[in-house]
């Protein structure tokens, strides 16, 4: 018997180490001895904290929601011969939660599973099986075409064919060559990667060591976000290890091929994870994208050739080999092959991280996999890829994901954030959000990105508060064309999209913004217009001490309230605050 | 720590000279001359040393590296991740990904910027809480959240948030009372 505590960053985030101390507490008083396993996150993430019960047969129950006291009671029941616990239980091994039985889980396979800081965790999911494969019986070309066979494409954002950029490495004439990993996951709204860092580390270094025999380099990097400091720990942790084992320096085991990793950490730069810039900030200078071509696999890092490619394509890699290409390609749609993991957020029931194969449905995955929408509202739209993105309305939940079909509604596959809003998500407000990102991360080099995202932030502002003009729109629409076509990069390039799709999708709710001042979903604080209905108001006087803004005045012998609108500053406290039974407050 | 959002400018020129004790950047200085590329490694660490980037640290990294200080300069101001002002002994960071904006996370910035009566990029007057926020910290399914010092909250409410901030700062002053009292 043991436990197992999912301690990623969400989990800690949601108490998993007041968990782990109590546990450790309990266990101690009582003078038991088992072994808690620290794991990383499974990507139930609406159930955090989790907590595992293992049988020495290899069942699991898992357990969601615990906290301190709970998890004392879970492991008393167990121990007494009680368990499992029905009324916090998730999921067991004899019946699964369909959210987990409904995925293909390939690059989180393990995720949750395993001790991210033990090797020998991994070893025993045949860990580093693929890279001793490849080092005793496969040539460099042999691993490049198996990568080409299985149609792995960048799982960054650009979806580029993982083979090629390889090919395009190895062939490019040079004494040094560079590995670069992409870990400054900086979309708002995803987090796979950081999930596959903190949780298998291992299969990343994995992939790395395996790209870096295919290309012929002998220096890795990892750019990771300083905002992911578990995840940084835990690949220092498995780097150590690997060096120890003899899979990472000279002579890998044994055999004539020598490849290291370093880790660089970012400082915190959106446009860093576009590849010329990462490179930029890797050597100490501004993270500023230049021109390609030369692309990074002909002049890349110091001007060596460089192939960068992101956590969750490398981690794809050693599966790649251990079954073939041909395996990985038989998965997913024709163009897209294999899974792809998505973080999903927002108005969902089950928020977290789901892996499918590409091509099966948005609506498969909200609502079949993520159980649908929070509050039994309805579902408004998907937000896709992040600031680069845009946003599919419900209509068209039935776009399959694979980058053509999705680039095709003006959102992309992106780096696979998913974030599903409701019908109290407001549009232009969303579109004003996104904008407001890109203009502060543009990092200012082209013109039309440093003004135009300015421009545009501003024009979108001013609908949002009310004060919109006629030939807003279109202004937007004709900005939005200046800067993708007049932008280096992919951030410029992209920064329209989410204005586009929400002007393409959603006019209706720019022009009643623009036209009659108003927000359909009542989030533009400006627009709103708050009042009490005299005829239900019972005169009970929270509004008015609720108030901040001292404006709501009346009540005098039991006299209905009312609000001064001009002092009103639309905070909302009297909405919040007005009985029930009443509801006497109007939002409008 | 790690921010997102421009600093203003006034916060930016404002600094003034601060006698400090240089000896401990010399030495990492010193580690990493010679690499190749260094210059945000030693910015990182200096920032973990002084707990921010004073102008005579940005003044002695471009003299020790025999680099312009505007250089210098123009990365410390390029990557968020970089302060030239002081923190907080509090640092709290908002989150401002996508899954905590629909969820309202404005408005518990807001509330929040009522709370300290500061706003976004500044330190309260005591030294005590600074307020940042960054790009997204990565805990999507807890939205909003906030970390305090490396500590993520979540799902907060408003309430909930002043709640937090008002427990620490009573912690703060039972502590002055128990223990630093004259």
């Amino acid at each position: 018997m043991k436990l197992r505590l999912g301690l990623g960053s969400c989990g800690i985030a949601a108490g998993g180490l007041q968990v782990l101390e109590a546990l450790q507490n309990e266990m101690k008083s009582r003078g038991i001895k088992l072994e808690i396993q620290k794991s990383g996150c499974i990507g139930l993430c609406h159930h955090e904290p989790l907590l595992d019960w293992i049988e020495d047969d290899g069942q699991v129950f898992t357990y969601g929601a615990v906290d301190a006291r709970r998890s004392v009671e879970i492991l008393e029941a167990h121990l007494a011969g009680r368990g499992p616990l029905e009324d916090c239980l998730v999921s067991s091994s004899d019946e699964p939660a369909k959210y987990l039985q409904q995925q293909l889980r390939i690059v989180l396979k393990n995720c949750g599973r395993i001790d991210p800081e033990s090797i020998e965790d991994y070893r025993r999911q045949d860990g580093y099986s693929a890279l001793q494969k490849v080092l005793i019986g496969m040539s460099p070309e042999e691993v490049i075409k198996e990568i080409e066979v299985s149609g792995l494409r960048g799982r960054g954002g650009a979806g580029f064919l993982t083979g090629l950029k390889w090919k395009a490495t190895r062939e490019a004439a040079s004494e040094g060559r560079y590995l670069i990993c992409n870990a400054d996951e900086g979309d708002p709204g995803a987090f796979m990667d950081r999930s596959i860092l903190e949780g298998d580390p291992h299969a990343v270094l994995e992939g790395m060591i395996i790209a870096a025999y295919a290309i012929g380099a002998e220096q890795g990097i990892i750019y990771c976000r300083a905002e992911y400091p578990l995840a940084v720990k835990r690949l220092e942790i498995a780097i150590v290890q690997a060096q120890e084992n003899g899979l990472l320096g000279k002579k890998i085991l044994g055999h004539n091929f020598s490849f290291d990793i370093s880790i660089q950490q970012g400082a915190g730069a959106f446009v860093c994870g576009e590849e010329t810039a990462l490179m930029a900030s890797l050597e100490g200078e501004r993270g500023m994208p230049r021109l390609k071509p030369p692309y990074p696999s002909e002049y890349g890092l110091w001007g060596q050739p460089s192939s960068i490619n992101n956590v969750e394509t490398l981690a794809n890699v050693p599966w790649i080999i251990r079954n073939g290409g041909e395996a990985f390609a038989a998965l997913g749609s024709k163009e897209s092959k294999g899974t792809k993991v998505f973080a999903l957020a927002g108005k969902i029931k089950r928020g977290g991280l789901v892996e499918v194969p590409m091509g099966i449905t948005l609506r498969e995955i909200i609502f079949g996999i993520c159980g649908g929408i929070k509050a039994e509202r309805r579902i408004k739209a998907v937000q896709m890829g992040g600031p680069s993105g845009g946003c599919i309305p419900e209509e068209l939940l039935d776009t399959p994901v694979d980058y053509q079909s999705l680039n095709a509604t003006g959102a992309i596959m992106g780096s696979g954030g998913m974030v599903v809003l409701d019908e109290s998500s407001c549009m232009v407000d969303l579109a004003r959000f996104f904008l407001d990102f890109t203009q502060k991360e543009s990092c200012g080099k082209c013109v039309q990105c440093r003004i135009g995202t300015k421009r545009m932030l501003e024009i979108l502002e001013r609908i949002c508060r009310g004060a919109g003009r006629e030939g807003d729109i279109e202004l937007l629409e004709e900005l939005s064309a200046h800067i993708s076509e007049n932008s280096l990069c992919g951030l410029g390039q992209s920064a329209p999209n989410p204005v586009l799709t929400t002007i393409r999708y959603f006019r209706d709710e720019y022009e009643a913004h623009i036209r009659e001042k108003k927000c359909p979903a009542k989030q533009c604080q400006e627009l709103l217009r708050y009042s009490i209905d005299p005829n239900r108001c019972m005169g009970c006087g929270l509004c008015a001490y609720a108030c901040p803004a001292e404006c709501i005045k009346g009540g005098e012998n039991n006299q209905p309230y009312y609000i001064e609108q001009e002092n009103c500053s639309k905070c909302g406290a009297c909405l919040d605050i007005c009985p029930e039974r009443f509801a006497a407050v109007i939002l409008d | 720590m790690h921010f997102c959002g421009k600093k203003n400018r006034s916060e930016e020129t404002n600094f003034f000279e601060v006698q400090l004790d240089l000896s401990a950047l010399m030495k990492i200085i010193e580690e990493k001359r010679h690499e190749k590329g260094s210059l945000i490694a030693i910015l990182q660490k200096a920032q973990e040393i002084y707990g921010y980037l004073p102008l005579s640290v940005l003044k002695c990294i471009a003299r020790e590296l025999e680099i312009k200080p505007a250089k210098v300069y123009g990365i410390a101001t390029f990557y968020t991740q970089f302060r030239l002002q002081a923190a907080g002994k509090y640092q709290i960071l908002l989150c401002q990904g996508t899954a905590c904006h629909v969820n309202g996370s404005e408005r518990i910035e807001s509330t929040l910027c009522q709370e300290l009566k500061i706003k976004r990029g500044e330190t309260t007057p005591d030294g005590l809480f600074s307020l940042e926020s960054a790009a997204c910290l990565g805990c999507c399914s807890l939205a909003p959240v906030m970390m305090i010092n490396g500590q993520a909250y979540g799902p907060l409410t408003a309430e909930k948030a002043v709640t937090i901030i008002r427990k620490i700062k009573a912690g703060e002053s039972l502590s002055l009372v128990g223990g630093e009292a004259q």
